[in-house]
């Protein structure tokens, strides 16, 4: 995998990083309630923790890093079996990943964010006090790791500095070449301290047979003149100095030559040298560690993760783009000479047209993402919203390889989470109800998703006891949204649900809130130029079924020109058109319907609507649209053809007219408006109850 | 410069890594656990391997032990990252044939510190 967008910054590629660990270690988290006893499982959630705190710490993380260590050190006593996984450690483990979150969050924020980071700091510290007494742990926690912690500590030594300089004597283990260490390396690094004597030991090399080239059996005596620290010779050695003999000793005039080291390298504790034990504490890479913080900046840029080969198949049209291109310019700088030249000039546009919709396919796909991270999310939803409720609830989900674009998954996450929430609070029944109506104790809520031509379709499905229409109907009464009595069809009784502060909550409960909901799941889908549609059967359960347009960049638009003005209607939404000749056009004035296959469409002429102030062509067309099972016509004066449409989003000053949901360059550089075939439906739906209040 | 190969389960760091070698003028190569990490190894020719030592599918010192079984990178250089807690784990990434160590966390001139004294640049 590479990455894309996240560029030259390991923050932000920390902050996708441990994103994913989360979700990741939430999902095995959750696995890990059906099965405490997996090794697998537990082992999983500490290396998420493991890694969590060590690249934080890395990324100046440093409050999650420190947190995060308590829920690793827990986990690794799980893990080495000095605890057990109960069902109360995953449950704070749980909580501590939300806090987790929020940590990654607030890192990111200006240092303005005082009072919230004092908040959050508390609440962690209740968390924590839940996670050692769930372990079982009541000691006092250990110190954190953090930087801090690397730092101080940095004892001088006996010897600090020898005025003359030191003798040094030295012998390697035998594995030391082998393992990576270079002797002259050393004996390089001894040489930048100071004036250095080298005296090389043979004594310890074994007869020829038994000799493995590999191995190192030279010792060395070094005497080293100039100011250099104790510390600083040792620094040398940093790496092997646990596994080798090493003695320093002043140089000072009188001092005798230091007695040749014995061949032992493999018993260095009886060694009358320092022997590990002596050692200060502070290991040397720790100095190496210690510097002040220095944070890069904290971007928290969006970023997409791609698959390698996409971006392979990305860069082949592009290397095929540049042949074209040179193509082209070869055959203008040569003059387009006859139809031969036309002939080549035709094959290169063609050539050109291919690729661009090639391009155009390859990188859309570059901003798909699988809608099994979004669907994972869920899973942590629901198992939190079966213990609120005291309900038993099985998540069952599929389609989670169906690709969608980012952006869409970010915005459809909230919706889902209100319609999930819905599911559960009104339409499971609780256990005892359920049975005493014939159905198994355990509810079932079905998240799936699949791929219809340019369209994702998500559905909720739950078996619960479905939506209680009469409930419906006397509350859309009450609130004045239909007349009492008013004969409905079922779908636009069902419809109702989504209309502006409509709740059936006989009381508001914590999960479902306060009856704003379902109105802003709705705007929130038709924002993204989707629908949302509802079927329920009393005591089987309901459906939503979200339809999402697969991107958000490119549609299938079919352009059409209304007066002077070129206009694209979204072709999804298209679904048939027809001719309106002048007779029908007179007739039908004052009641604009139109009898289509038994049944009245009501039409809108654009040319009014938008108030040209041009004549009707001769022959009109009616474009009928639909959406969520309603349709209208629409008259325009010239249907030219179907058009890729890249849209554009409005300006700040046009955007709050309703008729339009955007705008798109044509190829001769004209605009066109794309038209808003939601509020457009609505607008004709209006208008044909206006008609039929008057007569 | 060197060719470096980096085996880390964590991407920032691996890009962190990346980032000041490639600055210092050294190639890196990138491998997400331990099985990518010794495939990569019997490949090709390293000058200096640098490892985390917890990862999935093949843990550091399975893998520092299996590279050092290869003649290829026979007394090839391997720095494996670590946290303080480790302390033990340290001793057996040494057993295992690591030439030496960089705790984590680390500012980038402490690992090049430590890449110019394995390298001895």
């Amino acid at each position: 995998m590479s990455g894309v967008g996240e560029g030259q910054d390991p923050v932000a590629a920390f902050r996708v990083e441990a994103a994913d660990l989360l979700d990741g270690t939430e999902q095995a988290l959750l696995d890990l309630t059906h099965d405490l006893g997996s090794r697998e499982l537990i082992d999983t959630v500490f290396r998420g923790m493991h890694t969590l705190k060590g690249s934080g710490a890395m990324f100046g993380f440093d409050a999650l890093a420190a947190f995060t260590h308590h829920c690793e050190t827990a986990f690794d006593r799980v893990r080495k079996g000095l605890a057990p996984a109960t069902q109360e450690l995953v449950a704070v483990t749980l909580s501590a990943m939300d806090h987790m979150r929020a940590l990654v969050e607030v890192q990111g924020q200006a240092s303005g964010a005082g009072l919230a980071a004092a908040g959050i700091a508390a609440a962690g510290e209740a968390i924590l006090a839940q996670l050692h007494a769930a372990i079982g742990d009541t000691a006092a926690p250990p110190p954190a790791t953090t930087r801090d912690a690397a730092t101080g500590n940095s004892d001088g030594g006996d010897a600090g500095e020898a005025q003359g300089g030191w003798r040094i004597a030295f012998r390697l283990p035998a594995d030391a070449m082998a393992n990576g260490t270079n002797p002259l390396i050393l004996l390089d690094e001894l040489r930048d301290l100071g004036e250095a004597e080298v005296v090389a030991q043979t004594g310890a090399i074994p007869p020829l047979d038994v000799l493995e080239a590999q191995e190192c059996h030279l010792g060395w005596e070094v005497t080293l003149r100039g100011p250099a620290t104790r510390e600083a010779i040792e620094d040398v050695f940093i790496f092997v100095m646990d596994d080798m003999d090493l003695r320093l000793e002043p140089l000072t005039a009188a001092a005798p030559l230091a007695p040749p080291l014995p061949a032992a390298a493999q018993t260095p504790a009886e060694t009358p040298a320092q022997t590990p034990a002596d050692r200060p504490a502070q290991t040397p890479a720790q100095t190496l560690a210690e510097t002040g913080p220095a944070r890069a900046a904290r971007a928290t840029g969006e970023s997409v993760r791609v698959p390698a080969e996409r971006l392979d198949v990305l860069m082949d049209r592009v290397g095929e783009l540049v042949i074209v291109q040179s193509r082209l310019a070869q055959l203008a700088s040569g003059g387009i000479n006859g139809p031969a030249g036309e002939l080549a000039l035709r094959s290169i546009s063609e050539e050109v047209e291919r690729l661009a919709s090639e391009l155009r396919d390859t990188t859309m796909v570059l901003r798909m993402v699988p809608i099994a991270t979004l669907f994972g999310r869920f899973r942590r939803l629901v198992h939190d919203l079966a213990r609120e409720t005291g309900k038993v609830i099985e998540l069952v989900t599929d389609g989670e390889s169906t690709e969608i674009d980012k952006t869409v998954s970010e915005r459809l996450a909230d919706p889902i989470v209100h319609l999930i929430r819905n599911s559960c609070d009104h339409g499971l029944e609780p256990p005892e109800e359920r049975v005493a109506a014939g159905k198994p104790a355990g509810g079932r809520l079905r998240l799936a998703a699949e791929q219809a031509g340019g369209e994702v379709l998500i559905t909720i499905a739950d078996d619960g006891r479905g939506i209680d229409r009469e409930r419906v109907r006397a509350k859309a009464e009450a609130n004045g949204l239909i007349q009492p009595g008013q004969v409905l069809a079922d779908g636009e009784l069902l419809q109702l649900i989504f209309q502006p502060g409509f709740s059936t909550a006989a009381q508001v409960t914590n999960l479902s809130g306060r009856g704003v909901g379902m109105d802003v799941v709705k705007r929130t889908i038709e924002a993204l130029r989707g629908t949302i549609d509802v079927t329920s059967q009393p005591g089987r359960g309901s459906v939503m079924t979200l339809r999402i347009p697969l991107t958000l960049a490119i549609i299938e638009g079919l352009l059409v020109r209304v007066g002077e003005g070129k206009y694209v209607i979204p072709l999804a939404a298209v679904e048939e058109c027809i001719e309106l000749s002048l007779e029908d056009d007179i007739r039908s004035r004052g009641r604009s319907m139109i009898q289509l296959r038994e049944q009245l469409v009501p039409f809108l002429r654009l040319r009014e609507l938008f108030d040209t102030g041009t004549r009707p062509d001769a022959f009109q067309k009616i474009v009928v649209i639909a959406t969520g099972g309603e349709r209208v016509g629409l008259v325009v004066d010239q249907i030219i053809g179907s058009h890729q449409t890249v849209i554009k989003s409005m300006s700040c000053l046009h955007r709050g007219i309703p008729s339009f949901s955007g705008a798109t360059i044509l190829g001769d550089g004209g605009v066109a408006l794309i038209l808003d075939v939601v509020q457009l439906v609505a607008l004709g739906q209006q208008q044909e109850e206006r008609l039929r209040a008057a007569g | 410069m060197s060719t470096i190969l980096t085996v880390d389960d964590s991407s920032s760091i691996r890009m962190a890594i990346r980032i000041a070698l490639s600055g210092a003028g050294h190639t890196v190569q990138e491998a997400g656990d331990g099985v990518q990490g010794l495939a990569s190894a019997g490949n090709a020719k390293f000058d200096l391997i640098i490892t985390d030592l917890n990862m999935p599918n093949m843990n550091g010192l399975e893998m520092i032990r299996e590279i050092r079984k290869l003649p290829v990178q026979a007394g090839t250089p391997i720095i494996f990252l670590t946290t303080e807690s480790d302390e033990g784990l340290k001793q057996q990434a040494r057993a295992a044939g690591a030439t030496g160590w960089l705790v984590k966390p680390f500012e980038p001139e402490n690992l090049l510190r430590v890449v110019r004294k394995v390298l001895g640049q």
